[in-house]
């Protein structure tokens, strides 16, 4: 089977019907479900999501990028701490880096107060972590690949039947 | 004044396209789905655009060399060498034209002679027959089948081939049909031309929109090389039709010939859209790519659905088209196509737009979102039932 197709089309619309997923990719659906699960448990497809735009529903959700420097640790590197900053439900995103910060958080609470309060209560106090920088985010524009405001780039003008 | 009677006898000997009239009805009506176009549904990448924009920016507003700008004449030949491995100078043997168009009609008016013959394909793009009357020379039909994939046989070419024939026009991946000629199907083909000794103007146009087999550029068989004319572009691949964007790949001598219409004609194709193209042949193979899986997936779905509904379709290899047969439903192409307009408001092209050959067959494009697709092949679905239903 094609994986580099079957994970393009997934990537583009994970909520594709099982039927119409068999036939995009011209195999049986069996063959497409046993795939599947086979790249779920390797952790290839490690998930499927919605992409919310908060902004224009009635919840509050404010969005911080945290620059974290930490000292790695003997034996373990930079894993063990940063199993214990990835394992809070409010941190929705962790990369490590190269350069001048090690980790970068993306974190996500309901107000400013809430995610300092989070930095400051349970960051910043991990043993390792030296020093933090937050920063709030005030618009996005793009995620995962997704424009996520109005935007007439692309509107299709085509006519209906050329040669 | 009877105006009529001053068009000039090349202009009146265009035939008006049989299938205008469906082209304008189809136009006009609200809330078509379409599945007509020869166009990408991609918009073209950013990153041309930006540097178009940063070209006109800048002021690069003035003409170029006739041939193009040398850098992308450059980056042109890397890439034809680099993904279809042909070596092509960079400062002899390339035009930047505008569009594939442009190059077709120059590459027929450098060569052709009035009573001299020239092959095209059945069914084929619409644009060639024109440019053959305008040089005055004979169309000549090559007849291709369905059994074949419309693949050009050598049986078919061999019969073709006249003492008065000068030059073969082949497009593969094919409009309309999706037909993909493979290495091993030229290599049947290409001891006939060396024999021949005809030239072949080859639209590769489609070529980076080849799916499980890989695209064979015809100017890679070494021995007929300097016979072959290779025209592509921007359109498709880099989802850049409005562009207006091709190019011309030929021998030094054949390169001179129709640079020398191309100069007096165009003077040079249009500026910003060469400064963006440079960039898109530079770093735009990840887009070209994601274009392509996506037209791949849309093939697949098109193909399943259209054979589950009882329209006999082979699995193109190549373009954005797949090309059924609609004769178990008893109807004309255009009666087909008039009547799903009427019905259900999904407009595909009737075959014999490109041929009597493709008669019995519609072009149904898939520059669509899978989405799109799904919502036109369920009309298609309650349309041919209401025509069995009706038949009863």
């Amino acid at each position: 089977m094609d994986d580099k197709l079957l994970l393009a089309v997934m990537q583009k619309n994970a909520r594709i019907k099982l039927t119409d997923l068999a036939a995009t990719l011209d195999e049986s659906k069996e063959d497409v479900i046993d795939e599947l699960t086979r790249l779920e448990k390797e952790k290839v497809i490690c998930g499927y999501h919605t992409v919310v735009n908060w902004d224009k529903t009635n919840t509050d959700v404010v969005t911080a990028l945290i620059e974290i420097k930490a000292e790695p640790e003997r034996e373990y590197g930079y894993d063990r701490i940063a199993s214990r900053i990835y394992k809070y439900p409010e941190v929705e995103t962790m990369y490590l880096l190269a350069g001048r910060y090690d980790f970068a958080l993306i974190i996500k609470g309901h107000t400013m107060q809430q995610v300092a309060h989070f930095v400051a209560s349970k960051l910043a106090p991990i043993s390792g972590v030296t020093e933090t920088v937050t920063t709030f985010v005030l618009k996005n524009y793009k995620n995962s690949g997704l424009i996520m405001i109005e935007d007439e780039d692309g509107k299709n003008d085509r006519l209906v039947v050329t040669p | 004044m009877d105006y009529e009677s001053l068009i000039s006898d090349k202009a009146k000997a265009i035939k008006p396209s049989g299938i205008r009239k469906f082209f304008d009805l189809a136009n006009q009506i609200e809330g078509v789905i379409s599945l007509g176009v020869g166009e990408p549904d991609f918009t073209t990448p950013w990153t041309i655009r930006e540097s178009a924009i940063y070209s006109i920016e800048k002021g690069r507003t003035f003409y170029t060399a006739n041939k193009g700008l040398l850098e992308l004449r450059q980056e042109i030949c890397r890439y034809y060498d680099e993904r279809f491995h042909v070596k092509y100078d960079p400062e002899k043997e390339c035009i930047v034209t505008v569009g594939g168009s442009e190059g077709i009609d120059i590459a027929v008016r450098a060569l052709l002679n009035p009573g001299e013959e020239m092959i095209i394909m059945d069914p084929g793009y619409v644009a060639y027959e024109p440019s053959i009357i305008l040089s005055g020379g004979t169309p000549v039909r090559v007849h291709l089948e369905e059994k074949d994939e419309f693949k050009l046989t050598p049986e078919k070419l061999k019969e073709a081939i006249s003492d008065k024939t000068k030059l073969l026009l082949i497009n593969y991946p094919s409009n309309p049909t999706g037909g993909f000629m493979s290495r091993e199907d030229y290599a049947k083909i290409v001891p006939i031309i060396k024999e021949s000794g005809i030239i072949v103007i080859s639209d590769e146009i489609y070529g980076e929109l080849s799916y499980e087999q890989e695209f064979c550029s015809l100017a890679s068989f070494d021995e007929i090389k300097d016979q072959v004319i290779t025209i592509s572009g921007f359109s498709k691949a880099f989802a850049m039709t409005g562009w207006r964007l091709g190019y011309v790949l030929a021998n030094p001598i054949l390169t001179k010939a129709m640079v020398k219409i191309h100069q007096y004609v165009i003077m040079s194709a249009p500026t910003a859209p060469q400064y963006g193209a440079i960039d898109g042949l530079r770093s735009c193979r990840d887009e070209v790519e994601e274009m392509r899986e996506a037209y791949l997936s849309r093939r697949n779905y098109l193909v399943k659905e259209l054979n589950d509904m009882g329209l006999t379709t082979f699995k193109p290899q190549g373009a954005f088209y797949v090309f059924p047969s609609i004769q178990s439903t008893g109807l004309t192409s255009e009666e087909f196509c008039n009547k799903l307009l009427e019905d259900q408001k999904v407009a595909c092209v009737p075959g014999n737009a490109f041929g009597e050959s493709g008669e019995g067959f519609v072009r149904i494009s898939y520059a669509y979102s899978l989405e799109e697709l799904k919502i036109a092949m369920e009309k298609m679905r309650i349309f041919l039932d209401n025509l069995k239903k009706n038949a009863k």
